[in-house]
């Protein structure tokens, strides 16, 4: 961010912002910025450097700036970024346009309604339920590092998303628990430390849940951390097979 | 999902347009892959239609020389291709094998798939055509 005193002199470029104030506006409409070009800016710095020097009206959410926090997701150009880690380089010479995550009720101007997506993360129980709890006396839960392995990847989400913003199925019906909620149930219900599975099973194997997917991938495409909801989903739906199968063939056995 | 939201004011909700699925090359694709299963089915009733017809060699050699029917099947070869080629790329992100700490290469997994496939049709065609 330094040297933002000499904007006047070195290349521009443009971005158009959607805007919506909802004390004005009864429809969102573009705004063009011209902002300073720099190799080392992201998108992000962009945005805050319209706040500061040109429109403070225009209003997102951002923190850590570091692709950690989550909060400064936005379409750039139609795709879900983290506008942290997308720098003007891959844009320029070009306009870019910039818009708030698809599919989510816009607040104002880029800032959307993530309520939606909290309620689910509650609906599935989102966290680590002990199989036993166990004083604090009796030590930590322990783990080898192949029962990490095989959650790990799950673990990496940091709730930015992105995902249901890639998500046509999302899109359409906005009960779809979505990727990143049935992820994050893969997550805990993976762990060996976790004893919950039976509990997330009416959320994410509900008609709003595993089967709503119709395995666009775009979730796992766009993901920064590497997460790969698809995978976990369709993971997910072998587990329920599987369990549905052992249900009828032997009704006997305990789940 | 919850009711205490204090920012309930006027919020906007953007429309999904009709045609979301040409709006992006992944969408787009997906749409293909999904409409490639029609084809699928297609060819599976023309094999249906043939096995029923096997002792009649005479409606079984007029079934394989309709144009018609050669045309179906010309245009369901590269869709039964293209769907098969996109379903089995992405098996391992549905098979997921572990030993111990670390997960089987996702390239083995979809290689297996396509060796079982190559397999299947060489057994399939030397049985048919000796």
């Amino acid at each position: 961010m330094a040297a933002s005193e000499t904007d006047q002199s070195g290349p521009t470029m443009s971005m158009d912002v959607f805007r919506y104030e909802p004390d004005k506006d009864t429809e969102p409409r573009y705004q063009r910025y011209e902002v300073p070009y720099r190799e080392d800016w992201v998108v992000l710095d962009a945005l805050n450097h319209v706040k500061d020097q040109i429109d403070g009206t225009l209003s997102f959410r951002w923190s850590c700036r570091m692709g950690v926090c989550g909060s400064c997701g936005m379409m750039v150009n139609g795709e879900p970024k983290l506008t942290c880690a997308a720098f003007l380089r891959d844009y320029y010479p070009e306009p870019i346009r910039i818009d708030p995550l698809n599919y989510f009720p816009v607040i104002r101007d880029l800032i959307i309604n993530i309520d939606d997506f909290l309620g689910k993360l509650n609906d599935v129980k989102a966290w680590l339920i002990p199989k036993e709890e166990k004083p604090v006396s009796e030590g930590e839960y322990r783990q080898s590092p192949a029962e990490l392995a095989h959650y790990k990847q799950f673990s990496m989400c940091i709730n930015c998303m992105l995902c249901y913003a890639a998500c046509p199925v999302y899109g359409q019906k906005s009960e779809f628990i979505g990727p990143a909620g049935i992820a994050l149930a893969q997550r805990y219900n993976l762990d060996s430390r976790d004893g919950a599975a039976e509990e997330r099973h009416d959320a994410i194997f509900s008609d709003e849940g595993i089967w709503e997917c119709t395995f666009v991938g775009d979730c796992t495409r766009v993901c920064p951390k590497n997460v790969d909801p698809a995978g976990a989903i369709q993971q997910a739906k072998v587990t329920a097979t599987n369990d549905f199968f052992k249900s009828m063939l032997m009704p006997w056995g305990n789940k | 999902m919850s009711n205490d939201t204090p920012t309930k004011s006027k919020e906007y909700i953007r429309p999904m347009p009709a045609n979301w699925w040409l709006t992006k090359r992944t969408y787009l694709l997906f749409m293909i892959r999904e409409l490639t299963s029609v084809f699928v089915a297609a060819y599976a009733v023309f094999l249906l239609v043939l096995a029923i017809r096997r002792n009649d060699p005479e409606a079984f050699a007029a079934l394989l020389s309709n144009p018609l029917l050669i045309a179906l099947q010309v245009i369901c070869l590269p869709m039964v291709v293209f769907h098969t080629v996109t379903w089995l790329n992405l098996t391992p992100k549905v098979l997921v094998v572990w030993r111990g700490e670390e997960r089987v290469n996702p390239l083995l997994i979809a290689g297996a798939h396509y060796v079982a496939w190559a397999i299947i049709s060489i057994v399939i065609l030397s049985i048919s055509c000796p």
